[in-house]
């Protein structure tokens, strides 16, 4: 390791030049200034480094040192990583808090896992044994989850000792017979994707407890999916109740370039909350990290990576993980505005040519892989990202190039919002690449007409936006009673069944179960009165029915036997009127 | 930061472009210090380094560059950035753009001095914002809460009445139950000298001119420094609220005037811009602005926000109404629709947002029924709005009864609900307001309405 040390030549906003580092190397981390903040070499030219500095280079001035470090920008990766809350280069921010209070001062650098504490490991293998990289060599309780420990990518020998009892995460847990020694804690450079065996088809549903998610546009455990939306369209609001609610072991939610109080909001709920599934708390199986819009710029371009490589972590343990990057459209701007600073030839927008490659990358991270180790795990990574496209305009470079790479697209509907209806997914412009391959799972998990159920929805709902322009044209009397019912059915769709409330105490979470009962009476509900309406009887009568009312109560209905029931409501509220008629 | 006591002096003036100087050969210079410009006619102004290398340092200076030559111009370097002074003698004074008392008054004899540019507030320290501010504005109070801590701006329009309904909201806040410390920090950038008094004299009239601490930058006042108008205001207002335990509502007036400034920096440097002109790192920019409001744990101060803003042209999907409403907690949008027909204030409450409402309201904060009242108003009004396109082509014959039913709703809302004039109204009687609305619809189109509230608070049921 050759360690140089440069002076600053040119400072520029986050941006500086510093001169006489030459043999440094690209994405190298350097100390810049006195109060040594931290930064990264993003370009070398002769003896000239740029760097981008992670903090606010306020102060600083022309002729201070830069001193290379010969490592890349790391995530320390090991128990303790989970009910974190970090900035986007895993400083943790209660440390952060404790040795500089209120506000985030410079060159301070906690450590990103806490060296002191210790931890119990029980070894999984004994000594003598062959161990190769990925292989699980111990556990070790972190809250509910059984924390992994493996051996680190690129290392195998054979056990010369190994360690029970209780250990930091830097103490030395095992040897090899070549004298490496294996400590909890691994480092592992942000920007580089952990390796695994082989990347696999995603092919089980990632259950979300959202309606309008899990039965219309689906997203499969390991896929990636995008929600862009203007301002106040419930982006974020969507995003945490993936994380509430999304069936993984773990989430990492990064909020990138987003409002501080969101984050605080966040950081109040989650350890309340409770996950359906474990009965515990969300925050324990939750990494946070938040850099907030006024924190430095390119500290938030890199909290994506530092969030993925943890995501790639716990996946290569064997576990379901989902990924919340609200919102990717800030990580652009943040490439664009270093990108300025470089004074690089702008693309699209402003934005730099590399954008799409650099999106593309960070997308592909996401996927169903089986892991390194003799185990043959299979983890998955779901990327779920938010777009903010500027003016709620879809044709933005940001958008358009995440619709390449994402497998869901939910668009959110200004129009939707402006009427409260939550979640304000737009349901003819969104769609799921995944509905094909989870189709088996849905026939075995849920029943096996969901695939018609939904297309039936699908229908009625397409149908509907094509009767209202003729409403508009000329008005609701001039439809036949078949059309005017379909608009009411699909009005139930709609407002009985789309629309969720993600801060009701029942209908925050949904079950496949009662979500898909809840589509079935709603269904049955228009068969039963199209061939009430073929023996002469008048939609009015039919829309009075009490059973209708019932329907639109559903939701707050706690199981799925309860709705399950308004089939033979429905059934005796028609014979009944029938009988009248 | 080093600091360097002897202050150096240049006279090497290379280039002199719009608001910007080039100084060539500086020694020791360090970003974002202030620096002191001495005019052959002995004139002193002041400006801020936005860039340096070896051979050139860059200099923003605040008063504008008139009459500033490239021979004998003196230039000294501070070494230290903009710092503010603080003692609490400051309220009822006003200062102009760069923190210099403008009222003839005496300087402030500090009892600190403060970086302007203040530092990110560590989410962790951030305390939860949950206290309702009783507006006591309909449209606000009752469907788009504002919070202490709160950023809300007003989105306006050319002629739009937001001044008013800024100044009013300014004179009736309050928080229900408490008599804590409230001041006001007025921030006018590139306002008119008419706008300014109105609110100056709307705040005599309230008599609370002693809690208000004013910053003014007006039309004819350099335009430059209007980008450090909002960041003394706002370091008042830190100060207030961390040192003082005020509960501090900043006002920020007119945010666009703030953008068109930073635009014409970001031009004079020859960046490349973003869209329409203005620079990429706006959305940075105003964040360092917008995300100075909130709360602090273990402090009793709050800051709360009300930037206001005029859009183009009304055009919500400018980048600057744009970027702010992806920055702050929601937005109040006036309407030029509603204000000709006589809506005062003229708020249109379907593109407005609360992001924050949710923890300020329900029980013990406002009342238990408050979220689905909100939500159903809401569904009602924009169904019967879109009802009234309908009738412009078929007639309101031609609608069913239910339908003409939400028509009248809509109507009887704007009238009744939004437009109050000078009424302060608690939220009991705003809630009572919707209710009074909501009885004109079956009981069954109440679907987001819990059974158990239609029974309790349906005028309906009361009369029974």
């Amino acid at each position: 390791m050759i360690v140089t040390t440069g002076n600053i030549s040119r400072i520029s906003g986050p941006v500086v030049t510093a001169e006489g580092l030459r043999g440094s190397m690209m994405y190298e981390v350097v100390r810049v200034g006195t109060d040594a903040l931290f930064g990264e070499i993003i370009r070398l030219d002769k003896d000239e480094a740029v760097i981008q500095v992670y903090e606010d280079t306020s102060g600083l001035m022309v002729g201070e040192k830069v001193e290379s470090t010969g490592t890349q920008f790391s995530v320390a990766l090991g128990p303790g990583l989970l009910s974190s809350i970090y900035d986007g280069i895993q400083r943790p921010l209660p440390t952060l808090f404790k040795m500089s209070g209120d506000f985030i001062s410079r060159g301070v650098f906690p450590p990103g896992l806490d060296l002191s504490r210790k931890w119990s490991f029980t070894p999984a293998v004994s000594v003598g044994d062959t161990v190769k990289e990925g292989d699980l060599i111990g556990f070790v309780p972190e809250f509910h989850i059984e924390h992994r420990i493996m051996v680190p990518p690129s290392v195998s020998g054979k056990i010369k000792e190994i360690y029970e009892g209780d250990f930091s995460v830097t103490d030395p847990i095992c040897t090899l017979d070549d004298g490496t020694c294996i400590a909890m804690m691994q480092l592992w450079p942000a920007r580089k994707p952990r390796p695994y065996q082989k990347k696999m088809d995603p092919d089980t549903l990632l259950i979300t407890g959202q309606r309008i998610f899990d039965c219309m546009f689906p997203v499969a455990k390991g896929g990636t999916a995008m929600i862009p939306g203007g301002f106040g369209t419930g982006k974020t609001v969507a995003e945490q109740t993936l994380a509430k609610w999304s069936d993984t072991q773990i989430v990492v939610y990064i909020g990138c370039g987003e409002r501080g109080n969101e984050m605080t909001d966040v950081l109040y709920e989650f350890p309340e909350l409770i996950d359906p599934r474990t009965g515990l708390p969300l925050i324990e199986r939750t990494v946070l990290i938040a850099n907030t819009s006024n924190m430095p710029v390119a500290a938030r371009e890199a909290s994506i990576y530092t969030g993925i490589t943890i995501a790639e972590y716990y996946r290569d343990m064997g576990y379901d993980v989902a990924l919340m990057a609200d919102s990717t459209s800030r990580w652009g701007e943040a490439l664009r505005e270093i990108s300025g600073r470089l004074e690089e030839m702008p693309g699209e927008e402003g934005y730099p040519a590399y954008l799409a490659t650099r999106l593309a990358a960070f997308y592909e991270r996401a996927g169903r892989v089986v892991c390194y180790g003799d185990d043959e795990r299979i983890g998955s990574i779901t990327i779920i990202g938010a777009v903010s496209p500027p003016g709620g305009d879809f044709s933005e470079p940001i958008t358009q190039n995440t619709l390449r790479v994402a497998g869901t697209f939910w668009a959110l509907d200004t129009a939707l919002a402006y009427r409260r209806h939550f979640p304000s997914v737009n349901w003819i412009k969104s769609y799921s690449l995944y509905l094909e391959s989870l189709e088996d799972w849905y026939g075995k998990e849920v029943a096996e007409d969901w695939k018609d159920l939904r297309e039936e929805a699908i229908y009625l709902l397409q149908k509907e936006v094509e009767l209202q322009e003729i409403v508009q044209l000329v008005g609701p009397d001039a439809l036949p009673d078949s059309e005017k019912l379909i608009l009411e059915i699909s009005r139930m769709i709609r407002e009985d069944f789309l629309q969720q409330s993600a801060f009701h105490e029942i209908d925050s979470f949904c079950s496949l179960d009662k979500q898909y009962w809840m589509l079935k009476v709603i269904l049955s509900f228009h068969e039963i009165a199209k061939r009430a309406m073929n023996r002469g009887i008048g939609i009015d009568s039919i829309m009075q029915l009490p059973v209708k009312r019932s329907i639109g109560r559903m939701k707050e209905l706690r199981n799925a036997e309860m709705v399950k029931g308004h089939i033979d409501t429905i059934a005796s509220d028609f014979t009944s009127l029938m009988e009248e008629d | 930061m080093t600091a360097v006591l002897v202050s150096r002096e240049y006279k090497t003036i290379s280039n002199v472009a719009g608001p910007l100087i080039f100084i060539s050969n500086a020694k020791h210079v360090s970003y974002d210090e202030i620096v002191r410009i001495y005019l052959p006619n002995g004139e002193e102004r002041s400006g801020r380094v936005l860039e340096i290398s070896r051979d050139i340092a860059v200099v923003q200076v605040f008063e504008g560059t008139t009459g500033i030559d490239n021979r004998s111009t003196r230039v000294a370097f501070t070494g230290r950035p903009l710092m503010m002074k603080l003692s609490p003698d400051i309220l009822g004074r006003t200062f102009n753009g760069i923190g210099k008392p403008r009222d003839g008054g005496p300087d402030i004899i500090e009892e600190m001095e403060v970086d302007v540019n203040g530092m990110p507030i560590n989410p962790v320290a951030r305390d939860k914002p949950e206290d309702f501010i009783q507006t006591g504005m309909s449209a606000i109070d009752g469907l788009n809460t504002l919070v202490r801590g709160q950023k809300l701006p007003i989105f306006s329009g050319a002629g739009l009445p937001a001044n008013k309904l800024a100044a009013q909201i300014g004179r009736q806040a309050r928080v229900l139950g408490e008599g804590e410390q409230f001041s006001v920090v007025f921030a006018a950038m590139g306002i008119t000298f008419r706008e300014a008094s109105f609110f100056t004299r709307s705040f005599e009239k309230s008599g609370a001119l002693g809690r208000v601490v004013f910053f003014m930058n007006l039309t004819d006042d350099p335009t430059i420094e209007r980008l450090t108008t909002p960041r003394c205001a706002l370091t008042v207002a830190e100060y207030l609220a961390y040192s003082l335990n005020h509960h501090v509502l900043v006002i920020l007036t007119d945010m666009i005037n703030y953008c068109e400034a930073l635009r014409e920096i970001s031009t004079a440097r020859e960046e490349v811009p973003g869209r329409r002109g203005y620079p990429g790192y706006m959305y940075t920019d105003l964040s360092t602005i917008y995300e100075r409001a909130g709360k602090i744990k273990g402090k009793r101060g709050s800051i709360t926000q009300i930037p206001i803003l005029t859009m183009p042209d009304d055009d919500i999907t400018h980048p600057v109404p744009d970027l702010t409403g992806y920055i702050t907690e929601g937005q109040i949008v006036l309407s030029r629709d509603l204000f000709r027909r006589g809506g005062d204030p003229p708020i249109d409450v379907l593109p407005c947002l609360s992001r924050l409402m949710n923890s300020g309201i329900g029980e013990g904060k406002t009342r238990e029924d408050h979220r689905n009242v909100a939500d159903q108003l809401y569904a009602s009004y924009a169904y019967g709005r879109d009802l009234r396109r309908l009738v412009a082509i078929v007639g309101e014959e031609a609608l069913t009864e239910l339908d003409r039913k939400y028509l009248k709703l809509a109507d009887e809302f704007e009238k009744t609900f939004i437009s109050q004039a000078d009424e302060n109204r608690g939220i009991e009687r705003t809630l009572e307001i919707g209710w009074n609305l909501l009885a004109m619809l079956p009981e069954e189109e109440l679907k987001r309405i819990d059974v158990g509230y239609i029974e309790k608070y349906h005028p309906g049921y009361q009369e029974a």
